[in-house]
């Protein structure tokens, strides 16, 4: 270990560090712009220079590696000058403008300005004036106020993996912007907004609508996908003003995706908030206890045995509480048809390695192969995208696909669309076989897109055999993943929020639906099952907006948003986490748990359990998983059991479609989100080829 | 004066064939195999005992450089890349060796690509000079057809291809990292050093980069010794030296002469001396632009060699000695050279950025006059806040000629600021004549 020394401090530290490092380690913290952990160095700011012994000019400390017995000095009159005067330097062509900044206040060139820059100006020439780009409907443009850093740059083909940011332009002429006019192809765009240290590029949605002294913090995390990213929700008053990254090094490290970020603003529109139950075809305006009524009215009515007439269905954005709720309502009436698969996928309940991301998302870098199947990760989980190809960068990991094609930013193998490819693998018939043979640390990615057929419990068998047989799970490594789309699946699936013995499944409840054998369907928050199917059963629709469930359905019970509850969800890889209440819900609606622990009263079928920790005692009763919040299966002291799942059975020949067909809209929050309409027009395929005179 | 006899380019002018046959005639390719055959490091010591420094502004130890490559290998290839990117203004010696002896620098690329394990060279030659680049192409060939270079060059079991690369006009490019960069196909901008190309160079891997003269030198080195070369010159700055002579000279030449010649001796000896005269002298920048100016007094007694040049705070650069005679508005012609720093900075780091242009602005400002004294002292820090601070020398280049005008011009300087005073505060009606005799 090399022994450095700063400001007289003499520190060991790891060989490999940078000197900006070492000064972070020995508690000295030296002012930046470009160097950004995570991106490459390229130390062009020059606001981290610093005095090392015996070079008579600084140094760049962001770029130099530490070496035995380096002396270096951060608080001598040279590295005082250095950093006023590249901050004279930056400042002299950036606009004073941060009264209508949306970055001040959370800007570093404010802060370091305050910290380490002089107090007057000495330029006395014009200031120069760059013309905004058009970076899409995420990303607004000041480039007036840019630095010229590079961090966007570099974020956008490093970590996001497009290569579609430059500078052109030469000395002060140079412009960072997309070489062609053009909105940024990315996903992962908006953390370029988080990445700009000055107020160049924000977002686009958020701007001139608050500053951010004035907002209230809220640590959650995000559900709409199943990757369940950490996030800091910004409130102010009872409205989500924007949505922030949360650092986790093990989930979302510190991006999200930009559904993640920007589709907020559809928690404001099309929302459910006051109870609705239909009359002559209509749904009309009602209270909590006739909504209620009407319910017990209706069940009441039903003839025989009640239980095997009375179905329910989770949808993709439900919360555990409320899977937990319903399910013991469900079982108090004896029935048996319920499920949490919204999108019919062959997920085999019985063992929780058989629907988990078992490798976890960390562990992706420990990986030397990795095998997609039905899935593009792209647009079902961006950060585990990410994550891949973070892996991919470091070399040595080879990539193949059995799917439909497309751009995932980072090569691999194409191995063709049709289920039989696997097949051929498992048999040795396939190239890609011998690879699978001397990969140390193989791992598979198995999409929805693969079990959402009827063949999916087969496909899921013949994976499972494939991972047998490549050794994809050994000691301490599991290789078998399954990537969900939904953020309540896999805590359904914990909850066993699942068909009981002859129970229906969701093609069962929607087709006894229609032929009149189930009476009355509860849809929490399901929105993605084809509502005509529903035939004339009475449809209560819990949720909080109005999509295609609400529109179906008899009675209307108005629940919560993610940022409107305490709620837990389990992500794709089995981390148990919790959502906080950042705003309240909109006029009468309720938290989930609660309306559904209501309505267990009026249907005289209490609950045992009247707080909210009461019920995730209960869900822990249910299942021990609960009771560890934020350790993903991968690292659990118990191990996950690896037992036999799905049933081996014929593959029909069709290929792999992906589950995710347009990514800025997946659920009834991004449906309803304007911004994520923008997207979908800008950077959806279909919407892409429309012309000017179409329609 | 040096003797004919000591010169190393001896087809400086053209007067001769440029081709294979009129260089094997001077001289050129003889024996080479034997030179490689006394082994790698025996080179090295060679060009580290003649003292031979750099000739592309910087003067580093070129046998000290050459001693910093790997001496095996991990499985990545050794480069050699020759700086042909000939653009500091008042420079034009690179130019005429490839002109007129090009077959001393593929030699010299041979001996220098075997000395540092390169089996591969690149010559990043300077788009604009396109005839050159032709004629060196054909030389290149030759000296491939001829079994010189290639496979199993001079038959001596090792193996050099030799690639031109044109450049696209850009200045900073001929710093070598960003000529690497460009060579690569990026964006011609520095990277940060370290690591230096010798340990992560061209495609990350071990390379060397030097000037053109550099290269075109060792062969005569080699066979006439280190001793001799050393022999010649001055201290630590040996040998000979090509000097470009502009400006307000009578006869402007490029010329090979000893290190640590008198600079009076340079330009009446070979230049035709000064217009009207040695008194009508007013400045020399010594070294191509990037230098700092010496006003006459200095140039009377100066010396031609780096530490010399050292001494006066200003630097022996690439040689290109520029001479302005009293004729010469000294602001303006600094303000000329501001204005192409700022158009070269490449915009990657802060200080040069912004800095050059701002430098440019008030030297405008300062060529009329209209500044104030004060500004004098703020260009004067900002020069020394580019000063090194930046990732290339750039920054620095930018800087020097400002600081030099400075130094010894600062009274013309605050005369112009109080002429232009005077014409502002002294409006028409009251000019001196209309003065009432009472005052």
């Amino acid at each position: 270990m090399p022994r450095v020394t700063i400001n007289d401090i003499e520190i060991k530290v790891d060989a490999g560090l940078t000197v900006l490092q070492a000064c972070e380690v020995a508690g000295i913290e030296i002012p930046r712009f470009c160097y950004h952990e995570r991106l490459s160095i390229s130390g062009n700011c020059r606001m981290c220079l610093v005095e090392m012994e015996p070079s008579p000019r600084p140094i760049a400390s962001c770029a130099m590696p530490v070496t035995d017995g380096m002396v270096v000095r951060t608080n001598t009159p040279m590295v005082e000058k250095a950093r006023r005067s590249a901050l004279e330097f930056l400042l002299i062509n950036h606009p004073l403008d941060c009264p209508v900044c949306g970055q001040a206040g959370e800007c570093d060139l404010q802060d370091i300005t305050v910290a380490y820059g002089a107090n007057q100006s000495r330029f006395q020439e014009n200031k120069r004036a760059v013309p905004d780009k058009d970076f899409g409907p995420l990303v607004a443009s000041a480039m007036t106020r840019c630095i010229h850093c590079t961090r966007c740059i570099r974020f956008s083909t490093e970590v996001a993996g497009v290569e579609e940011m430059g500078a052109t332009g030469r000395g002060e002429n140079a412009e960072v912007g997309t070489y062609v006019e053009m909105a940024l192809s990315s996903e992962l765009s908006g953390n370029m907004i988080d990445m700009c240290p000055v107020g160049a590029l924000t977002s686009g949605p958020y701007a001139f609508s608050a500053r951010n002294w004035e907002l209230r913090h809220t640590e959650t995390i995000d559900v709409l996908d199943a990757v369940g990213s950490n996030i800091r929700v910004d409130s102010r008053g009872n409205e989500v003003m924007r949505v922030l990254p949360r650092l986790n090094e093990d989930v979302n490290e510190e991006w999200i995706s930009d559904k993640a970020r920007f589709a907020y603003d559809g928690l404001k529109c099309q929302r459910l908030d006051r109870p609705y139950v239909r009359e002559n075809g209509r749904l009309r305006e009602t209270s909590w206890d006739e909504a209620f009524a009407a319910i017990a009215d209706r069940i009441g009515k039903i003839m025989g045995a009640k239980g095997r007439k009375i179905a329910a269905i989770a949808g993709d954005l439900a919360c555990c509480e409320s899977i937990q709720a319903l399910k013991d309502i469900m079982t108090a009436f004896k029935s048996p048809h319920m499920d949490c698969r919204q999108s019919g996928a062959q997920l085999d309940p019985r063992v929780r390695a058989g629907y988990l991301f078992n490798t976890s998302i960390a562990n992706i870098e420990d990986a030397d192969l990795c095998l997609l199947i039905g899935s593009n990760p792209r647009y079902e989980a961006p950060i585990i995208n990410a994550r891949l190809r973070k892996r991919y960068l470091m070399g040595g990991f080879s990539v193949a696909l059995v799917g439909s094609k497309a751009d995932l930013t980072y090569s691999y193998e194409y191995l063709g669309s049709s289920p039989h490819i696997l097949e051929q693998i498992l048999s040795r018939s396939h190239m890609f076989a011998e690879l699978m043979d001397v990969a140390q640390k193989p791992m598979l990615i198995l999409g929805q897109g693969a079990l959402v057929r009827p063949d999916g419990s087969a496909v899921l068998a013949t994976t499972r055999n494939l991972a047998n047989k490549f050794g994809l799970v050994s000691h301490g490594w599991n290789g078998f993943n399954v990537l969900h789309t939904a953020a309540s699946c896999v805590g359904g699936l914990d909850l066993g929020f699942v068909p009981e013995e002859d129970g229906r499944n969701v093609a069962g409840i929607l087709q006894g639906a229609e032929s009149g054998e189930v009476e009355v369907v509860y849809l929490l928050g399901a929105d993605e099952i084809n509502t005509t199917e529903l035939g004339s059963a009475f449809v209560i629709y819990q949720g909080h907006h109005g999509d295609a469930g609400a529109a179906a359905a008899d009675v209307v019970l108005p629940g919560a948003a993610y940022t409107e509850k305490d709620a837990t969800y389990v992500s794709t890889e089995g981390r148990v986490q919790q959502t906080h209440l950042a705003v309240h819900p909109p006029g009468q609606a309720r938290p989930d748990w609660m309306i559904l622990r209501a309505l267990s009263h009026a249907l005289g079928k209490k609950t045992h359990y009247d707080t909210l920790e009461e019920l995730r005692a209960h869900m822990v009763h249910t299942n021990a998983v609960f009771a560890e919040v934020d350790v993903a299966a991968a690292n659990r002291t118990a191990r996950t059991e690896w037992t036999a799942f799905g049933t081996t059975g014929e593959m029909n020949a069709s290929p792999f479609i992906n589950a995710v067909e347009n990514f800025y809209m997946t659920d009834p929050i991004s449906r309803a989100s304007k911004t994520m309409a923008r997207c979908t027009n800008t950077f959806h395929v279909p919407y892409l080829n429309i012309t000017g005179t179409n329609g | 004066m040096l003797r004919d006899s000591e010169r190393i380019f001896t087809n400086l002018y053209g007067h001769s064939d440029w081709r294979l046959r009129g260089a094997r005639k001077r001289g050129d390719w003889d024996e080479t195999k034997e030179i490689l055959v006394r082994g790698r490091d025996w080179i090295v010591n060679e060009i580290k005992a003649s003292g031979l420094r750099g000739r592309g502004g910087a003067g580093f130890s070129t046998g000290m450089k050459w001693s910093f490559m790997p001496k095996g290998t991990d499985g990545r290839p050794h480069y050699l890349v020759i700086n042909a990117d000939e653009g500091e203004p008042g420079t034009c010696k690179d130019r005429e060796i490839i002109r007129h002896d090009p077959h001393k620098l593929v030699e010299g690329a041979l001996i220098a690509g075997f000395a540092t394990g390169a089996n591969t060279a690149y010559i990043y030659i300077r788009g604009e000079f396109h005839a050159e680049a032709l004629r060196l192409q054909f030389a290149v060939d030759e000296a491939r057809k001829a079994g010189l270079i290639g496979k199993n060059a001079c038959k001596s079991g090792w193996d050099l291809e030799i690639y031109l690369h044109h450049g696209a006009g850009a200045y900073v490019c001929g710093e070598e990292t960003a000529l690497l960069e460009s060579l690569e196909g990026k964006k011609g901008q520095p990277r940060m050093k370290p690591p230096f190309p010798t340990t992560v160079g061209l495609y990350g891997c071990p390379t060397i980069v030097n000037n053109v003269e550099t290269i075109a030198v060792v062969p005569e080195i080699i066979r006439r010794g280190a001793g001799w070369f050393a022999s010649l010159g001055r201290l630590k700055s040996t040998g000979t030296k090509l000097f470009c002579i502009s400006g307000h000279v009578n006869l402007p030449c490029t010329v090979e002469e000893e290190m640590g010649i008198p600079l009076r001796e340079l330009i009446e000896k070979h230049a035709g001396g000064v217009h009207s005269g040695w008194d009508n002298l007013l400045a020399v920048i010594p070294g191509g632009s990037s230098t700092a100016l010496l006003p006459k007094h200095i140039c009377d007694t100066l010396l031609m060699d780096f530490d010399s040049l050292r001494e006066v705070q200003s630097g022996l650069g690439t040689a290109g000695v520029i001479v302005m005679d009293k004729s010469t508005d000294i602001v303006r012609a600094i303000t000329r050279l501001s204005k192409f720093y700022k158009h070269e900075s490449c915009g990657q780091c802060t200080p040069c950025r912004e800095g050059t242009g701002w430098l440019w602005r008030m030297m405008e400002k300062l060529a009329v006059g209209d500044a104030r004294i004060e500004d004098i002292d703020i260009i004067d820090e900002v020069t020394r806040q580019i000063e090194g601070h930046t990732i290339c020398a750039l920054g620095d280049a930018a800087a020097w000629p400002i600081q030099g005008l400075i130094r010894h011009f600062r009274p013309e300087l605050e005369n112009r600021i109080a002429a232009h005073d005077l014409t502002i505060a002294t409006p028409a009606a009251i000019q001196a004549e209309d003065l009432p005799e009472a005052i």
